[in-house]
């Protein structure tokens, strides 16, 4: 059997940064943070880890919405945070090494909000 | 105070098989302060899943690394397999594990290789290679793929082993064991190596935990997480302990990865003994609806794929978060305080993949 419990919490964007920080009272480390598109929404997972039980804090919000930074309380979270302003479009406020969309260097604007048909082939043989 | 400057590292090195800048402030030869550049090779595999079916999807996701290439499709695999509940045959999870451990070996020795090069220790390079050589050769043997396996699918994996071969394995690796152990213990009781490598870039513990180190890199600084303890594949069926060291310094990283080879033999080792008859794989129909956290020990630690699936071919989210991704803001900390001349051997000593860490 596999040890791999994980619950999700959604939680709202001004709970954010006080249950960050409750969870590295609790002892937890971050595990990742990761964005995920569904339609006008999306959908930011914060996940800790204790002893192997998965905790995933979960925001929802639009892309003009500005994120606050948790990097005040996880040092690492700034590595997440560039991605998903370069990647999405999200703005994050307050990040502690912040790149300004610098992180990762990308042909097309938030490449990750374009959508890709199964029949585009305009990044093929380039 | 001295007067500051700023030295670029990178991204090309000498010590750097891939692309990664750092902006290293100096007061003398002292780094004081360290600002991380990637994204010199973001692919955006993680945004194929548009283009392509989730089963298809796992040759992409193998493709995010060249060394760790099979845990990777492992991973995903174990991920889809847990959103459709597919029960994966015992034998299967065995041969996955038995992959895996094939995949630290060769990826431990690379690095033993560049790490033993990057001190112009030659012959420590060559000789790791040429014992990692034979690893690649049974992979190869038994896979078809020397980097790229292409062996796990969703619901099992394609190629069997016959036990005359598995028997072959490990009589190879028991045989590859006392050079392993010469070859360590030649790099590991050199002086020249101590002085290069004892008390530099120290990592404390609890700087480790918090700032999210993974593998032999928190392992090192006596965090004794490993993800094979929860179980995965046929890890549950397997004993072994996690490899720490506690000095938290390059040496450190380098004497968990030297013993965790030899942890790597004995897991194979005990696959092969308990391997059960029995099919590799079951037929899957249908497509993923949920979403879950996969989780893995790669040889550079805890690598995590996240799928998101709405009953469709194509999955809506696959993101991967690798190992090297989550052990940049330990660098950054363990470099600040360095001497200059430190600051290529404790790169290396976090074994950074770059390629892996940008997907």
């Amino acid at each position: 059997m596999t040890l791999n419990q994980q619950t999700t919490i959604p939680i709202g964007i001004d709970e954010l940064v006080a249950r960050t920080a409750q969870q590295k009272k609790d002892g937890c480390r971050l595990v990742q943070i990761g964005c995920t598109q569904i339609g006008d929404d999306f959908e930011i997972n914060y996940v800790f880890d204790k002893d192997f039980v998965l905790t995933n804090l979960r925001i929802t919000v639009k892309q003009d919405t500005v994120v606050p930074s948790v990097s005040s309380v996880y040092f690492g979270a700034f590595v997440y945070e560039n991605e998903i302003h370069d990647l999405y479009g999200i703005a994050v406020a307050g990040i502690n090494i912040d790149f300004k969309g610098h992180f990762y260097r990308t042909t097309i604007k938030n490449p990750f909000t374009v959508t890709i048909t199964k029949e585009d082939t305009s990044c093929q043989n380039k | 105070m001295s007067k500051q400057i700023t030295v670029p590292f990178g991204p090309q090195h000498p010590v750097l098989p891939e692309p990664i800048h750092l902006d290293l402030v100096l007061e003398d030869e002292r780094v004081v302060d360290v600002i991380p550049s990637i994204g010199y090779v973001h692919r955006g595999l993680e945004k194929l899943v548009e283009k392509r079916e989730y089963p298809e999807y796992i040759y992409v996701a193998e493709r995010i690394c060249g060394i760790c290439s099979y845990v990777h499709s492992n991973t995903y695999a174990e991920c889809i397999e847990h959103i459709m509940k597919i029960e994966v045959p015992e034998r299967a999870q065995y041969l996955r594990t038995i992959w895996s451990e094939y995949s630290r070996l060769h990826s431990h020795l690379l690095w033993l290789g560049l790490f033993a090069d990057g001190m112009g220790f030659e012959s420590v390079f060559m000789n790791a290679w040429k014992l990692r050589e034979h690893i690649l050769d049974d992979m190869e043997a038994t896979t078809g793929g020397r980097v790229i396996q292409g062996v796990c699918k969703v619901g099992g994996v394609r190629k069997d082993i016959t036990p005359e071969k598995l028997d072959e394995m490990v009589k190879g690796l028991k045989g590859m064991e006392p050079a392993l152990r010469d070859l360590t213990s030649v790099f590991f009781n050199d002086a020249s190596v101590s002085h290069r490598l004892k008390g530099v870039g120290i990592l404390q513990k609890g700087d480790a935990y918090t700032l999210g180190a993974v593998g032999p890199t928190a392992r090192g600084s006596g965090i004794g997480i490993d993800l094979r303890q929860t179980g995965y594949a046929a890890y549950g069926k397997i004993n072994f302990k996690p490899v720490v060291e506690q000095s938290g310094d390059c040496y450190a990283r380098c004497a968990v990865r030297a013993k965790e080879l030899f942890t790597s033999i004995d897991i194979i080792e005990q696959c092969v003994k308990k391997i059960p008859e029995g099919p590799i794989e079951v037929k899957v129909t249908g497509a993923p609806d949920g979403e879950y956290f996969a989780r893995a020990e790669q040889p550079r630690g805890e690598v995590v794929h996240y799928i998101k699936g709405n009953g469709k071919r194509n999955l809506v989210r696959h993101r991967v978060r690798t190992p090297t991704f989550t052990n940049i803001p330990p660098l950054v900390t363990l470099l600040k305080g360095c001497e200059l001349a430190d600051v290529p051997m404790i790169v290396l000593s976090i074994d950074p993949c770059v390629g892996c860490a940008e997907r």
